[in-house]
């Protein structure tokens, strides 16, 4: 029994685009040599870090989605692991309401691909109110 | 009484709060799944420093408030988001 997963993975700012396209193709065909298939792939680019990584400021994002046995993804993360171009990974299986909005997600991007997502809440910023500063003031 | 407290005059108005019930956004959007690859949507839930901001300030309900702590971890360990800052927005 398949079930979904979606690898994101970072890989080190030194490498040229060559040399990252063969890391894609490692993990890509890792996946089909598992009998795992790929459903979805996305290239996300040179990235800034929130935060330095290996003294690194900047990464290469990839994305994969992916069906795959559970006993695969240790294998996966291993490779991961193993490899020094990959300065850091997460793996997380996606549930049905993930899977809806993976789809969804992927649609969105395919219909308009230069604009960026960007997820609008209709909600306008929460007020916080002043209950504190409030009771504060009477006391004195 | 009834009589008595009506003739109470005030000499300002007297302040009544009205303070808008918070409700849960995820509830009223419909939204069932919240992801961790989107950080300028996650950040709507974190202070200045990249705190968590607690349920009783965001009116998020449990069930989700879960989900976005969740996220934003998940956010925080691909570099998305940072673990500590001043001054994220």
């Amino acid at each position: 029994m398949l079930k979904q997963y979606e690898t994101v993975f970072i890989a080190t700012p030194v490498l040229s685009e060559a040399q990252m396209k063969e890391a894609v193709e490692k993990y890509t065909k890792l996946i089909a040599d598992n009998g795992g298939e790929i459903v979805h792939q996305e290239d996300w680019g040179l990235r800034q870090l929130a935060y330095p990584i290996e003294h690194k400021t900047t990464g290469f994002y990839y994305l994969i989605e992916f069906k795959a046995t559970p006993e695969f993804v240790s294998i996966l993360e291993t490779q991961y692991h193993r490899d020094e171009r990959i300065i850091r990974y997460l793996t997380v299986a996606l549930d049905k309401d993930a899977v809806a909005y993976a789809e969804k997600r992927r649609n969105g991007k395919a219909a308009k691909p230069a604009a960026p997502v960007v997820e609008e809440a209709p909600v306008a910023e929460e007020e916080i109110p002043a209950i504190e500063e409030e009771e504060i003031e009477s006391n004195d | 009484m009834a009589q008595e407290n009506s003739e109470i005059r005030y000499l300002n108005p007297p302040t009544v709060e009205l303070r808008k019930k918070k409700y849960c956004r995820f509830k009223k959007a419909g939204i069932k799944y919240v992801d961790y690859k989107d950080p300028e949507f996650l950040k709507k839930f974190l202070n200045e420093q990249g705190k968590i901001l607690p349920r009783r300030i965001t009116g998020t309900s449990l069930k989700f408030q879960r989900k976005v702590a969740q996220a934003v971890k998940r956010a925080r360990s691909l570099a998305l988001l940072p673990y500590v800052t001043d001054l994220l927005k």
